[in-house]
This record gives C-alpha cells, structure tokens and sequence, in this order.
C-alpha cells in the first residue's frame, strides 16, 4: 500500500509543481476542436437529432482522457530513461502491482482532469447532459485502460523515438477514426467493421448515449472492464520484465 | 532477523556478466564483514558499477550467487532489499521536488510510516549538514549537495549494507573530503559498506580492506597498508624520455644506494611513499 501510495504521491507532486501549466495545456486541444469541428465547422449541423456540439462534446471527453491517460508514457519515459527515477524503484522492494497501481491511476487522474475542463467548458456553452455513475464509470475504465498501455509502451521502448511512432500509429488515429468526431454509420462500409472494434468506439458511443439519451449497453461496460483488465496484467507484465522482479 | 548475526555481511561468489560479446564480470569473489568498508578499486570500464548494480538487484548475472548476511539474494529479493541502501553514479533524485518530498517518497517505497520518515531524515540531514535545505527543491542544491543527499536517502531506512557507486565522482576536493568525513561517520555508526572509485587516495583514507578489480577480475584484496607494504615503504621515480619507471624499497638504506647509482648515470629522480597507486600499477604490470 505505501509502495502504490509512493509512486502516486510522487507524481501528484510533480503535477502539483506545474498545476497551472498542466491546466493551461490540457484545455488547449479540447478548446481548439470544440472552437474549430464544434463551433465552426459544425455550425448549424444536426446529428443524431442533436447540435453538432452536443454530439462532439461527449466523444471529445472519451478522446481526451484517451490521450492524457496514455500520455503518462513520455513522463514515465523521462524518468526511466534521463532521470533514471525507475533505477530509484527497481532497488527497492516495492513490488510491480503498486508501481503499476500508482502510475495507472495517476494517468487516470490526468484523465479526470481534462474531462473536468470539458465538462466546464461545455457548461458555458450551455450544453446539456445527464451525467450519472456509468457515465463517469465508461470513462474511468477507459482511462485506466488506456493509461496501462502508456506504463506498457514506455516500458517496453528502447528509445524515445519507439514512443512517438506508437502514439503516431495507434492512438492518432484511434483519436479520429474512433466516433468522437462523426458517428460511424457514416463510414465507410468496408472499413466500419474495423472502426465499430476500437476501444475508443466503444467508450465514445456509450459515454455519448448516456449523455444525450440516458442509455447504454451493459455487454460493453463488461467487455471494457475486462479490456482493462488486460491492459493492467500487460503493464504489470512489462513492469516485472522491467523491474527483475 | 536472526540472520543478521551471520559475520559476513556480503558475499559474492562466482559472479559472471556479459553484454554481448563483452565480459564485464570474470567469476568476481569478494566478501565483506560486517561493519567494514570494502572500497573497490579500478578503472573506468572495470566492472564496478556492474557489480553494484547486481548487488542492488538492477541486474541480473549470468552466473553466480549472492549472499546477505547468509541468506541468498535471490530467494526473497524484495525482504534483502530492504537491507540495503543504494547510492547510484548518476543523481536520480527528483529535481522538481524538494529535498523532503523526496525523502518521503523513498520511505514509502521502503515501508516506513510518515513520523519514522520525518524522525529519520531530521537527524540524517543533520548528519549531512543539510538540515537548513530540507524545503529547497532539489534543482536548487548544489552538486556536492546532491551527493549528499543522496545519501541521505540510501540511509533513510537504516540499511546493513550501503552501496555507495563512485560517490565523489565529479566533485571538487574540498567537497570530497567533506564527503569522506560524512562516510567515516556513516560507518562508524555500524553500517557496512562496498565503495567503488576510482581514486586510490580515497580508498586509501576510508577504507578497511580494498580489492583491485580489472577487466571483470578481481586482482587482489587486503588491508590499504598490508598491499602497500608488501611492495615496499619509498618509491623512487625516474625519469627519462618522458617516461617514469618507479622502483620499490622496503628501506631507506637500500633506496639511497640506488639513488647513488642513478644519479651518477645522471637520471632525474624523485623520491615518495609507495602508495596504493603504486599497488594497483603493479598489479596491471603482472597481469
């Protein structure tokens, strides 16, 4: 327990040094597609039977905790690969389910806080919707999924460079492909199969209808338990790989 | 822990490493008792961080064993690494955070509870001369500092064996004293401790035992003044077309005659004690 409660401490502090850093950039990319799909080139648009805002805001809180929570990679990079931090861990007999435990939630964290500067935002621009325990729940499960495969991908890179194609090649175009920015039964029938099995897809299609209807499918809270649950047991594998332990 | 009273505090037996196609460990054997300061010697390349970081748990060997106070490393990793202290080479304290919020997290790391942390680092500090920096943030300290600290945190949760990786590496003379004095304290206190460096004058001025290591072997062990006076007491240096041969003497009497004989030859000739410098030149020139 004080080993899980080392590694989150450890980084709620480094985030508390930067707060108001963090805050400034974490708003920036929700701020730009809300201004720019959301305000600009969806004016006047309905989709779903709803405004085009009210469509972007929940697959954009889906993306965005997305991206932050998997974005635990470059720090977790930084200190294992420059500041040697992980040399600091690997000595000392904290075992790799806390170290996991503590960096996983952290991400979530990071995770919360974007949703939150959406959810305000979407607050001032008067958008409604019903938030309730699934709601946050699809989004919880989606950030500690996606925030294991950042502790995995960091620990099983050898460069920084591996990182930057990973998140290039995987999570760019999950962030585009996986309906935040257009429902897809507008896709392409051919690659819409592919696009319908994204993790992402999954979260942003359930977040959206609790958020617009109230309504989602149970089956895909089960299976997104359990696709987090094998994003924890590859992270903890690449961190006992890691770790020698 | 029973084990404990076991006499040797470390033992290593047989140790092999390879990074592809180079040996860095030989079948490394080395002891240390409790309560010593065993400081391995050599050059850059030689081995000792290799070894360190064995110990440590940072790496795996390819062969051979490892015993603490008795017990083998390797069958309860995480119970034996509480009982050692880690000071690695590179400063890997967290720059952003302050000199007690580190500390705080490497006692949690370690299982100690907040008022044990804060009883511990108040008195190390102290010990480290560091008490008036407890709320400086690390970026803010100065190297010798750093090292200081380092320390500090590799004592946080009072290890039996401290492993300290080229601690005065980069620091100024005067700071490296201060740290010497700072490690004679650490040990007087009961701790044991391997050190690697690279200055022989450092060994020298702290250690009880030292062992030579080259090119993934350990040449020789002993006591600082047992090496030295088994090649001599004087060292008589002569020079000639920029190159120095030196020449041990075990007295005055015979040093002198040779000096005699060198100076009608009309070489230029400096006189010395043999020091642990001169150990290790030889112990490169018969291996």
């Amino acid at each position: 327990m004080k080993g899980f409660l080392a590694v989150y401490l450890r980084e709620l502090l480094i985030l508390r040094n930067r707060f108001f850093r963090v805050l400034l950039s974490f708003s920036v990319n929700p701020f730009l597609y809300i201004l720019a799909f959301g305000l600009g080139l969806g004016k006047g648009l309905t989709v779903q039977g709803v405004s085009y805002l009210e469509f972007l805001i929940p697959g954009l809180m889906s993306a965005t905790s997305m991206l932050q929570a998997f974005a635990i990679n470059v720090e977790l990079n930084v200190a294992r690969f420059y500041l040697k931090i992980y040399e600091e861990f690997k000595a000392s007999p904290v075992n790799s389910f806390a170290l996991a435990l503590g960096e996983i939630l952290f991400g979530v964290t990071r995770a919360f806080i974007s949703i939150l500067i959406i959810l305000l935002i979407a607050l001032l621009a008067r958008i409604k919707m019903n938030l309730n325990l699934e709601f946050f729940l699809f989004l919880f499960l989606n950030a500690f999924f996606f925030a294991s495969l950042g502790l995995t991908s960091a620990m099983l890179i050898k460069t920084h460079g591996d990182q930057t194609l990973i998140t290039n090649f995987i999570i760019t175009p999950m962030m585009f492909l996986g309906g935040t920015f257009f429902p897809l039964e507008n896709a392409p029938t051919l690659i819409r199969p592919l696009l319908e099995i994204l993790p992402l897809t999954l979260v942003s299609k359930n977040v959206r209808a609790i958020a617009l209807y109230g309504t989602y499918q149970i089956t895909d809270l089960v299976l997104l338990f359990f696709l987090a649950l094998a994003g924890f047991l590859l992270s903890l594998y690449s961190l006992k790989k890691e770790t020698l332990e | 822990m029973t084990f404990l009273s076991q006499a040797l505090a470390l033992q290593i037996k047989n140790l092999h490493k390879s990074y592809r196609s180079i040996h860095a460990l030989r079948g490394i054997n080395l002891e240390i008792k409790r309560g010593e300061l065993l400081a391995l010697l050599g050059p850059n390349g030689a081995g000792k961080t290799t070894t360190i970081r064995i110990i440590s748990g940072l790496t795996d060997p390819d062969a051979g064993e490892i015993f603490f106070f008795g017990h083998n490393f390797k069958e309860k990793k995480g119970k034996f690494k509480r009982l050692l202290g880690l000071v690695p080479q590179q400063i890997n304290l967290d720059l952003e955070l302050t000199v007690m919020e580190n500390l705080i997290i490497h006692g949690l790391l370690f299982d100690m509870n907040y008022q044990e942390i804060k009883a511990k680092a108040e008195e190390l500090l102290h010990l480290a001369e560091l008490s008036d920096r407890k709320k400086a943030k690390v970026k803010e300290l100065s190297g010798g500092m750093r090292r200081r600290l380092l320390i500090v945190r590799a004592l946080l949760h009072s290890p039996k064996l401290l492993l300290l990786d080229e601690p005065t590496v980069g620091l100024d003379p005067h700071i490296r004293r201060k740290m010497w004095h700072f490690i004679k304290q650490i040990q007087e206190k009961g701790t044991s401790i391997l050190l690697t460096t690279h200055y022989m004058e450092e060994a020298e001025y702290l250690a009880n035992r030292v062992a030579f290591i080259f090119n993934g072997k350990i040449l020789k062990v002993g006591e600082p003044s047992t090496l030295v006076k088994q090649i001599g007491e004087y060292a008589l240096d002569v020079y000639q077309n920029e190159k120095v041969k030196s020449f041990y003497f075990q007295n005055r009497q015979s040093m002198e005659e040779k000096i005699l004989e060198l100076t009608k030859a009309g070489f230029s000739l400096a006189v010395r004690r043999v020091t642990l410098e001169d150990v290790f030149l030889k112990l490169l020139e018969e291996n």
